[in-house]
């Protein structure tokens, strides 16, 4: 077992636990935007780190191109979706949960 | 340790369509598919490598192009009712 495969089995790994963790808060939190929250953040986080766990497996080659293509399209698009989301969420007035005296 | 991965993956694609068939409003819907629809790409990419059939990552660059466009437009379905003005709602009653 050589070094990068560590590297990339703990960046899958992580990755992984963390996306069950994302689950899990999309199933618990008591609200629209704290689910927003939840899934939208982490979202990001766990494509990053599995297509980079992946990327260290492939080595350099077409592969490793075509995953890193792969990561800058989602970088860009899955907060510009969450962002969208939530506007439209309040432009069709839904009021966020608030604390109650 | 790629199919302990892939098995995370498909746990966090059930507990997103849990939310997805449970959500109290359609925006909660969207959210669970958004996230439904990364996880896809991530479970082909990493399908691609556990098979060794290195191709199947060009799906997965299509599945994210058609997933953004798709979140998008139902957004936009949803926030002006209909898909061919830009911006401003066109009433409901008479767009029936």
């Amino acid at each position: 077992m050589n070094i990068i495969d560590l590297v990339s089995w703990a960046c899958l790994m992580s990755g992984g636990i963390l996306g069950i963790i994302a689950g899990i808060g999309l199933n618990r939190f008591p609200d629209f935007y704290t689910r927003m929250h939840a899934a939208g953040t982490i979202d990001t986080l766990v494509a990053a780190l599995i297509l980079i766990g992946l990327g260290f497996q492939a080595g350099l080659s077409l592969t490793l191109f075509k995953l890193l293509f792969i990561f800058v399209f989602i970088f860009f698009t899955s907060p510009t979706a969450s962002h969208s989301l939530a506007n439209a969420a309040v432009l069709g007035q839904l009021k966020p949960m608030l604390d109650k005296k | 340790m790629l199919i302990a991965t892939t098995i995370a993956i498909l746990v966090t694609i059930i507990l997103a369509l849990v939310r997805a068939l449970l959500g109290p409003t359609v925006y909660d819907r969207i959210a669970a598919m958004n996230m439904l629809g990364t996880k896809i790409i991530l479970l082909i990419s990493v399908f691609a490598f556990l098979t060794g059939r290195h191709d199947l990552l060009d799906i997965a660059l299509v599945y994210a192009l058609v997933n953004f466009i798709g979140i998008v437009a139902v957004l936009k379905l949803i926030e002006q009712g209909n898909l061919y003005t830009d911006g401003e709602v066109v009433n409901k009653a008479e767009d029936r």
